[in-house]
């Protein structure tokens, strides 16, 4: 019966009643890292809008980049854009049919926490 | 019916029609970002850090200017999509449909101020 119910429908995923386990919670990490990578990206713009717009435009947006807080988003999202991109890489293998069962999937995930991991210090060592 | 596809069957049967064209274009938008976010991150994060002088020269080269305005547009495209299926997912009725407009508009306006002001230095 699809009209019993209608509008008070349960919303997806209850994660109060939900036991953590490695493959909801880097699935959750990677929706939360998704989502926040937009704080970055809207500096990135200021950024670059400031720079077309002229010196005393890029001084206010380059000193706020680059001030502790600048530099603790662009630390955090360094990680959070690799964490991402490695959580979009196992979707993508998932969707080709690939690491399906329990087992591959936890160990997506632990590969996903080690890489991001490493790439982070990859990353700040490189830049 | 063995003629079909199984992204064909799934076409257009949800609530929306749509979702598996939705899904199938995060999973383009995904790809293009695998390529362009390492190359991206490490030529934004040579350019950040210098003078207005060095930057402005920096974003005149068309590698580097390219690159940053692909990932402007492939990403924020690829966010739009997510942040609407973050929103479904929590939200139902007028904030839904207002956070969903309010996004879209968001992503689309970055997206067009960045790569605007990205041209503007490279050219």
């Amino acid at each position: 019966m699809a009209d019993v119910n209608r509008g008070n429908r349960p919303l997806s995923p209850h994660l109060t009643i939900y036991r953590p386990q490695l493959t909801s919670m880097t699935s959750i990490f990677v929706r939360l890292t998704g989502n926040a990578l937009l704080v970055a990206a809207l500096m990135i713009v200021w950024w670059f809008v400031a720079a077309a717009s002229g010196p005393d435009a890029f001084a206010t947006a380059d000193g706020f980049l680059r001030s502790w807080f600048g530099d603790l988003v662009f630390f955090l999202s360094a990680w959070a854009v690799w964490y991402h991109m490695f959580g979009g890489i196992r979707h993508l293998i998932w969707d080709s049919g690939y690491m399906l069962d329990v087992e591959k999937s936890e160990t997506a995930g632990l590969i996903m926490i080690i890489a991001s991991v490493l790439m982070t210090i990859f990353t700040v060592i490189v830049l | 019916m063995s003629f079909l596809t199984d992204r064909k069957r799934a076409n257009a049967t949800g609530s929306a029609k749509s979702g598996t064209m939705h899904h199938w274009h995060m999973m383009i938008s995904s790809v293009g970002l695998v390529v362009l976010l390492p190359l991206f991150i490490f030529s934004f994060g040579s350019a950040l850090g210098g003078t207005y002088e060095e930057v402005v020269a920096y974003y005149t080269r068309p590698v580097p200017a390219a690159i940053a305005a692909l990932t402007l547009i492939v990403g924020f495209m690829h966010f739009c999509g997510g942040v609407q299926t973050f929103i479904e997912d929590y939200t139902q009725g007028f904030t839904r449909k207002a956070l969903i407009i309010a996004m879209t508009c968001l992503s689309y306006g970055a997206a067009g101020f960045g790569v605007l002001a990205i041209l503007r230095l490279a050219l």
